[in-house]
């Protein structure tokens, strides 16, 4: 080692990282000055300035002494890489506030719609994609590829693999949110529900999670422990299916190279096939396979306990793998999808149920001789009330997709209960449970600032759900109704503005609900930020879930 | 078109009825296949291990 030359060689792959980001810089230079669309020129300075940072941030990684290609291990033990996984988890926690913050303008609209403001930017129509995107793809997005890197390391007993790979995973995705959102509110949308982000977008987030696929596989594949544990099946299944759904469900033709538009290509009841093959199966394997991983892991590891079946793990993955891809068609009931293909998305809707209850059983009883962890510890307490809210909301689901019920419950309010039911009920809180057990665990920390505040998060927060979906089953069933209610001349006997009109109060209970939500998430991250700042250090010298650190040499 | 349905509605009410009650037997008999017992419970374990 020359000591006194503080520059280290570039490896091969922060050379090859440097030349494709400027190669990026000079193509979207080009893109920005000859396009005549403002939105895709922003979008185009945007990508700029991220091939341009990124350029300069691998490069100062040269000038930091001593971080060469980092050690696979440091005395015997796995050197893991947690700094994207600490990313991750603040991201989660911005984004997460973000898209709580944007569904609770959303709701104040609908209740009052002299909130839009009459300005295209915040218009219901624009927001309401920045909010499911921000809520699913960023906050939910963040916590899966976090606690997936976190849980992947941990149970393979194994690095990360790739050095710049994982960051770009990381980064790469966070910038594909930030040209998603911005697009939205700048008119950019190919109007696909969950898929809107533009086909450059598209093509992005396709780079980075093929990246994500395999610095996974490369992790498992250099794993100390014979078997994959179950978790992995799950964060793989999920990784693997939104590769395909994404691809599948975007394929589409741009006008140019210089323009943000582009043609599908599939067309007529083909595309409104794909479209909600790709959707239910976002649910499915984003909203459903990814955070059953959470729980395989989380759950276990904060009750002290193994899963309560791993036999049950492994049929109830299989079975729900092999039944979800073939729910989709349920979206579609009594439209022009041919009827069998109906029938057929409701059977396989109805059998989901049984594989759901099989994840929503092994993840409560696990706690089966510790139940008392359920009036000591609110962390566990929010992850096993989050599997009650899945138990909830995947038994509602099978009944919904029935046809006579979906004529009732589909475009109304119902839909949008039970969407929330599982997302604010299920999905968030299982996300809560792992950032506050994340959070002392990478930075070190002996416990959360206060449990306390956990408990109040929790009751603030279920509080806002139960009036949340309480209020829009309610408005949902009385929409239904009243647009399926005839005279006896066998007229409608309501006009659509009518139907409208009676929703009111249940929409105010709804921005009630959902303010509830967000305060108790403020309160997350006032307690998540004081763990950091100022919570005791853990000091136990063999307690395994500290970092073992870099030691400079002497 | 007609034809076309009913081979894909009589493929699907036997083969494909076939196919998803041979795929869900065959993983449970390997969740339950008494010999994997013991590495199911040692994978069960994993999270738990200090390392």
């Amino acid at each position: 080692m020359a000591a006194g030359n503080p520059i280290r060689q570039a490896t091969i792959g922060e050379i090859v990282g440097i030349m494709l980001a400027a190669a990026a810089f000079l193509g979207l230079l080009v893109i920005a000055a000859k396009t005549d669309h403002a939105g895709y020129a922003f979008h185009a300075f945007l990508g700029m300035a991220a091939a341009l940072a990124s350029v300069f941030l691998i490069g100062n990684r040269c000038f930091r002494p001593g971080t060469g290609p980092a050690p696979q291990e440091i005395d015997g033990r796995p050197n893991y890489n947690m700094d994207p996984v600490k990313f991750g988890v603040i991201a989660s926690v911005f984004w997460g506030i973000a898209g709580f913050a944007v569904g609770l303008i959303l709701a104040l609209q609908l209740a009052y719609p002299a909130l839009n403001f009459d300005l295209p930017w915040i218009n219901f129509g624009r927001l309401r994609p920045l909010h499911t995107s921000a809520v699913i793809f960023a906050f939910g997005g963040n916590v899966l590829i976090a606690t997936s890197f976190y849980v992947v390391q941990r149970t393979s007993r194994a690095r990360l693999a790739g050095d710049l790979s994982p960051w770009f995973v990381m980064l790469g995705y966070n910038l594909f949110i930030v040209i998603a959102g911005t697009g939205y509110l700048l008119g950019i949308t190919q109007s696909k529900e969950y898929a809107e982000p533009e086909w450059y977008a598209d093509l992005w987030l396709t780079i980075v999670w093929v990246v994500y696929l395999f610095v996974f596989l490369a992790t498992l594949a250099k794993r100390k422990e014979p078997h994959i544990y179950v978790a992995n099946w799950f964060y793989l299944a999920f990784i693997l299916t939104i590769a395909v759904l994404h691809i599948g469900n975007n394929l589409a033709l741009p006008v140019s190279v210089f323009s943000p538009r582009s043609y599908i290509v599939w067309s007529g009841v083909q595309d409104a096939m794909f479209q909600w093959w790709y959707g239910h199966n976002a649910v499915g394997f984003f909203l459903t396979a990814g955070f059953l991983a959470i729980v395989y892991y989380f759950v276990p590891k904060r009750a002290n306990r193994p899963v309560y079946s791993y036999r049950l793990s492994i049929i109830h993955f299989w079975a729900l793998i092999f039944l979800y891809i073939w729910a989709g068609p349920h979206h579609l009931h009594y439209t022009a999808l041919p009827d069998w293909a109906q029938t057929l998305g409701m059977t396989f809707s109805i059998m989901l149920w049984m594989p759901s209850w099989g994840g929503m059983i092994n993840g409560i009883m696990t706690l089966s001789g510790a139940w008392d962890k359920l009036r000591t510890d609110p962390v566990l307490r929010m992850m096993v009330v989050s599997l009650a809210f899945y138990g909830m909301a995947t038994f509602e689901g099978p009944l919904m997709s029935i046809k006579a019920v979906n004529s009732l419950s589909h475009y109304t309010d119902w839909t949008i209960g039970h969407v929330h039911a599982g997302a604010l009920g299920w999905v968030a809180y299982i996300s809560f449970g792992a950032l506050y057990c994340l959070v002392p665990w990478l930075w070190n920390r002996k416990d959360l600032y206060s449990l306390k505040l956990v408990s109040w998060h929790f009751w603030i927060s279920t509080l806002g759900i139960v009036f949340y979906i309480c209020a829009m089953w309610v408005s949902g069933i009385l929409q239904g109704l009243m647009w399926r209610a005839y005279t006896s001349l066998g007229f409608l006997e309501y006009s659509f503005i009518e139907t409208v009109a009676a929703m009111h109060p249940f929409y105010v209970i709804r921005a009630l609900g959902g303010a509830l939500f967000l305060i108790g998430a403020l309160i997350m991250a006032f307690n998540l930020w004081m763990t950091v700042r100022h919570g005791a250090e853990d000091a136990a010298e063999a307690d395994f879930t500290r970092q073992p650190q870099l030691v400079p040499a002497e | 078109m007609d034809t076309t349905y009913r081979w894909l509605a009589h493929f699907a009410q036997s083969a494909g009825l076939l196919y998803f009650v041979g795929i869900f037997l065959s993983v449970c008999l390997y969740a339950f296949w008494p010999a994997n017992r013991a590495r199911f419970e040692e994978a069960a374990r994993t999270p738990l291990q200090d390392d």
